[in-house]
């Protein structure tokens, strides 16, 4: 008898605890994603200035860029799949990579070759489990990625799509998974074509009445392009981390909130059961002393 | 005269906002001055400094590399990352 309290007190103590960590990591995930969020405004202010001036100079001029020209033949595609680097997020990391296999699927029904690049420890895990090959990894920043991050990965690649697709192992088109922040209880997986680049013309269209006023360049349309594409490139990718990051912050603080109320009910549960034993135990211990009492008083 | 609407914008923040009767930059042709009723322009900039002359004297800012664009007075300047030491407040 007495064993069983003392069972039951020993998991209420141990889901106390865990509730303590699980509270924690809800409470900083709360203040987390309030950061991430932020930081996925102040990235816009760059991201609308870009990509009005990408639109200006597609309005302007037939040019066609490298980068925005369809190749051809499309054999090898790349696929980049944001995900978190730890896991204790609910579905969120799951969820990206079912949607990568689905367009990983969808690519090979169109007889191409998917080539995936993999952020976050997560999307990393499950590919070397798998003992699939990826073409490259980025770990250890998903909750906050720096724009240094993006370069460098907008840099491999915009490299990598501009390689000769059989000669060199490039690519011929790139496309990214990552997990659109909605609101704080919404997160959609989400698949957006990166290159060859679609030019969005802005989420607002010019605004005001004022056309795209007849810009010179400086110094001409084709370098101005050049430069601009890549850094387009960038701007979205990096928009597309810290959506992630948001996203990521968000599915945790949800999956946290809900395990710390789980362990809420466990300790209520535990605590009846304990409670319950201890009166079991006194009300048999009542019982042996009156039986024995009246055993004795016969006895005489 | 007018002034010019400056906005200063590194990939992850904007750095600065305001106004200024001029600006220079520097692009791949050489230094880029821009006052106000400038033709509209956009241009590739070069790693160097940026010099904003506004209201309580010169503010100057080192970029790594970007764009300006300026249309009806309104210049942005886009960089991808932006060195603001100098930018006061």
């Amino acid at each position: 008898m007495g064993a069983q309290i003392r069972e039951y007190r020993q998991r209420i103590r141990s889901v106390s605890a865990t509730k303590k960590i699980t509270r924690a990591m809800e409470l900083m995930a709360a203040a987390r994603v309030v950061k991430a969020q932020q930081a996925v405004r102040e990235s816009t202010p760059y991201a609308r200035a870009i990509t009005r001036a990408v639109s200006a100079v597609a309005t302007f001029s037939n040019e066609e860029h490298v980068l925005t020209s369809e190749k051809d033949k499309v054999t090898r595609a790349a696929v980049v799949i944001i995900t978190s680097d730890r896991g204790l997020a609910g579905a969120y990391a799951s969820s990206v990579l079912k949607e990568s296999e689905k367009l990983i699927a969808r690519l090979r029904d169109e007889g191409k070759e998917a080539v995936p690049y993999l952020l976050g420890r997560k999307a990393v895990g499950y590919y070397s489990f798998r003992q699939r090959e990826f073409a490259a990894e980025w770990t250890g920043d998903s909750e906050k990625p720096a724009f240094e991050r993006a370069r460098e990965i907008g840099q491999r690649l915009v490299d990598d799509f501009l390689m000769d697709t059989e000669a060199e192992g490039g690519v011929d088109e790139v496309h990214i998974v990552y997990s659109r922040f909605v609101s704080m209880v919404t997160q959609e997986p989400e698949v957006i074509r990166l290159l060859p680049l679609e030019i969005v013309e802005g989420t607002e269209a010019p605004a005001e009445g004022d056309l795209f006023p007849l810009y010179e360049f400086e110094p001409n349309v084709e370098e101005v392009l050049d430069a601009l594409l890549p850094k387009y490139v960038n701007s979205r990718l990096f928009n597309a981390m810290l959506q992630a990051a948001a996203s990521e912050l968000a599915a945790r603080q949800r999956a946290m909130k809900s395990a710390t109320d789980n362990a809420e009910e466990l300790v209520k549960k535990y605590t009846r059961l304990a409670n319950q034993a201890r009166q079991a135990e006194i009300t048999q211990e009542i019982s042996e002393i009156v039986g024995g009492a009246s055993a004795l008083a016969e006895s005489k | 005269m007018s002034q010019l609407q400056v906005e200063l914008v590194a990939a992850d923040r904007k750095v600065w906002e305001g106004e200024a009767s001029q600006v220079s930059a520097r692009s791949i042709d050489g230094e880029l001055g821009i006052m106000p009723g400038h033709t509209p322009i956009l241009g590739v900039l070069v790693q160097g400094e940026i010099k904003i002359h506004g209201e309580g004297g010169v503010r100057t800012a080192t970029i790594d590399g970007g764009f300006l664009s300026v249309d009806h007075d309104r210049v942005t300047i886009l960089a991808e990352a932006v060195d603001a030491s100098g930018l006061g407040n």
